[in-house]
C-alpha cells in the first residue's frame, strides 16, 4: 500500500429513532455540525460537501458553507461510501481539502422528506411495480429463495443473522431493537414476504450522520485519531432486481471489494472487523461470500455458528446493523460510523484490537456496491 | 385452479386481480410493442439482428453488442421459476388480494422478468424453484399483463 491520501478526521451521528421535530434538511445540518465539532473544525474549514437524494448545494447553503467541490451521487444506501471514495480522489487531486459527507433522513416521521419518484413510464414502473412489489421488503428479498435452493441454506440460518447481530446491540440505548432476539423469535415474527419475517427486515427510523474527510496530513494535526482510507471500490449492475445477472451472488460486491482490497493491499487475514450493509437478513450472507470470507453456500452456517458474533473471529455488524441498531432508509452512513468507532476504540460493543475494518455497502437491491478499507494505522504492519 | 394458455390463443385469466390504485405501466414508444402484444395475448421480447440475443426490458439498442438492429419477436411463453416471495405486505390496490406470489422467471429464450404466479396456491409446497411455467395473460382494469402458471403436467 502506498501511504493513504485521505482520512476520516471527524464522525458523528445525530439522535436516532423518531425525530418529528427535525426535517431531512435539519438532520443534515445537525450531522454536519456534530461531525465538525468532533474533528475540531469549523464551517470556515469546509470546502467540499456531499449528500444523497438531497442536492448537496441545498445542504451547503442551509449549513452556511460555500463549497468549491460537491458530489450528489445518489445510489441508494451505499452513496456515503461512494462519497468517501470520491472525496478521497478529490483530495488526492488537490480539488478539495475538507469534505463533509452527510446523511439525514426522516424515513419514519416523514418531515421535509425528499420524494423518491417511481414513474409509471420508467422500467421499474412498467416491468416491476405492476406485479405488486412494494418497496425494499418485496424487492430486495426476491433473489433469496434461489440462493437458498442452490446453497442449501436453511431458514434457521437466515434467522440467525438478526439473532446473532442482536448480541452486539443488546442493551445499547441507541439501538432501536436493543433486546436479544432468538432464532425462534425471528422465525415467529410477522410474515412480510415469505420467507422473510419482520425481524429479518431492517426497522424504519429517523436520523443522520456526518463524516469529515480530509488529507491524511491534515488529519494527523487534528484532535481525533485519524481513520485512514487504505482502499476503496465501487461497482454497479442492474437497477432492477429482476434483471440481476445471478440471483445467488452479490456480483457488485465482488467487484467493489476486489478493487478495495487490491488498493489497500490486504488479504482476508488482515481484516479485524467487518460491516456488511444488512437491510435484510440475507445480505450479510451474500456479502460474506462475495467478499471471499467464506466459500459459496457456507455463510449461513458461518453466522449461525457464531463466527461473526461477540467472541467470534470475524466480528461483523457490531452495532447490531440495520436489523437491530438503526435504518433510516440509506443505512451506509451508519455502517461507516460503527467502523470509525471500532477503529477509535469507542464502540458500545468494542472489539479488542481492531486495526483494520472493511465496510461493504449496497445500493438498492444489489444494484450498486461500494467498499471501504479503513484503518487507524497509516501504513500496514 | 390451473390456467394453461396455448401459445397464440389469447385467453385472459383471472389471477391476482389487484384493484383501484394498483400500479399500471405507462408505455413509452420503445416499450409499447410489448404492451400491445400482451393485449393480444402474445409475449414478445426484442432480439438483436446482429448477435441474435433475446433481451428484455425493451431498449433502442442491444445491451450485449450495442447494435441498433433490434426487432420484436414472439416467444414461446415457456419459462422456469427462478425465485419468488409470497407477499404479505400489499402494495396499493393489492390489499384485497391476500398473500400473492411475486416471482422472477426465466424465459426459455433467456431473458428474465418479474411477474406473478397464478394457478397454484400461494404456499411454498406448490412453488418449487425451477418448476416449468407457461405464460398467461391477465386483464387488470384495462391493462393486460403477462403472468405465469405451472405448465400442464408439472404442477407441484
Amino acid at each position: 500500500m502506498s501511504r493513504p491520501v485521505a482520512a476520516i478526521a471527524g464522525a458523528a451521528e445525530t439522535s436516532l429513532g423518531r425525530l418529528p421535530a427535525m426535517s431531512e434538511l435539519d438532520l443534515h445540518v445537525d450531522a454536519a455540525l456534530l461531525a465538525l465539532a468532533d474533528a475540531g473544525l469549523s464551517l470556515d474549514d469546509v470546502d467540499g460537501i456531499t449528500s444523497a437524494v438531497h442536492n448537496p448545494v441545498e445542504i451547503a447553503h442551509a449549513l452556511g458553507v460555500r463549497p468549491t467541490w460537491f458530489d450528489g451521487t445518489s445510489v441508494g444506501g451505499t452513496s456515503f461510501l461512494v462519497h468517501v471514495r470520491h472525496a478521497a480522489a478529490a483530495i488526492a487531486a488537490g480539488q478539495a481539502e475538507v469534505v463533509l459527507v452527510l446523511h439525514g433522513e426522516s424515513r419514519r416521521s416523514v418531515v421535509g422528506r425528499h420524494p423518491r419518484p417511481m414513474p409509471a413510464d420508467g422500467m421499474l414502473g412498467q416491468f416491476e411495480l405492476p406485479f405488486g412489489v412494494y418497496g425494499p421488503p418485496t424487492m430486495f428479498t426476491l433473489p433469496y429463495l434461489r440462493y437458498a435452493h442452490e446453497t442449501g441454506t436453511t431458514l434457521e440460518q437466515l434467522a440467525s443473522v438478526p439473532a446473532r447481530q442482536s448480541e452486539w446491540s443488546h442493551g445499547n440505548p441507541r439501538a432501536a431493537r436493543p433486546s436479544l432476539a432468538s432464532v425462534d423469535e425471528v422465525l415467529a415474527s410477522t410474515p412480510i414476504a415469505w420467507p422473510f419475517t419482520k425481524l429479518m427486515c431492517c426497522m424504519v427510523s429517523d436520523g443522520g450522520g456526518g463524516l469529515v474527510v480530509t488529507s491524511a496530513e491534515r488529519a494527523r494535526e487534528l484532535r481525533r485519531t485519524p481513520v485512514y482510507l487504505w482502499g476503496s471500490g465501487e461497482a454497479a449492475d442492474s437497477p432492477l432486481v429482476s434483471q440481476m445477472p445471478d440471483l445467488t451472488r452479490a456480483e457488485t460486491f465482488e467487484r467493489s471489494a476486489t478493487a478495495a482490497f487490491t488498493e489497500a493491499r490486504i488479504s482476508h487475514n488482515d481484516v479485524d472487523h467487518l460491516m456488511v450493509y444488512d437491510a435484510f437478513a440475507h445480505v450479510p450472507l451474500y456479502g460474506l461470500e462475495a467478499l471471499g470470507f467464506v466459500g459459496r453456500g457456507e455463510a449461513g452456517a458461518f453466522v449461525a455458528d457464531g463466527n461473526t458474533a461477540p467472541g467470534g473471529h470475524l466480528p461483523m455488524n457490531t452495532n447490531g446493523g440495520g436489523l437491530r441498531y438503526t435504518h433510516t432508509g440509506m443505512y451506509g452512513m451508519f455502517a461507516i460510523q460503527e467502523a470509525v468507532r471500532q477503529l477509535r476504540g469507542e464502540a458500545f460493543a468494542q472489539v479488542p484490537d481492531v486495526d483494520v475494518s472493511v465496510v461493504q455497502g449496497v445500493g438498492h437491491f444489489f444494484s450498486e456496491a461500494a467498499t471501504l478499507v479503513l484503518s487507524n494505522r497509516e501504513v500496514s504492519a | 385452479m390451473t390456467c394453461i394458455v396455448p401459445l397464440m390463443v389469447p385467453m385472459f385469466v383471472s389471477g391476482v386481480s389487484p384493484g383501484e390504485g394498483a400500479a399500471q405501466a405507462l408505455p413509452t414508444p420503445t416499450t409499447r410493442p410489448f404492451w400491445d402484444a400482451a393485449a393480444e395475448g402474445r409475449l414478445a421480447v426484442q432480439q438483436c439482428g446482429s448477435c441474435e440475443t433475446h433481451f428484455f426490458y425493451p431498449r433502442i439498442a442491444c445491451p450485449s453488442c450495442g447494435s441498433r438492429e433490434v426487432s420484436w419477436v414472439d416467444v414461446s411463453g415457456r419459462a422456469t421459476l427462478l425465485s419468488y416471495v409470497i407477499n404479505h405486505l400489499p402494495a396499493p390496490g393489492f390489499e384485497a388480494v391476500g398473500p400473492h406470489v411475486i416471482a422472477i422467471v426465466q424465459l426459455e429464450e433467456g431473458p428474465t422478468m418479474m411477474t406473478n404466479i397464478i394457478g397454484s396456491d400461494a404456499v411454498p409446497d406448490q412453488l418449487v424453484i425451477d418448476m416449468p411455467l407457461q405464460v398467461a395473460f391477465e386483464d387488470r382494469r384495462g391493462q393486460v399483463v403477462p403472468v405465469f402458471a405451472p405448465r400442464e403436467g408439472h404442477a407441484a
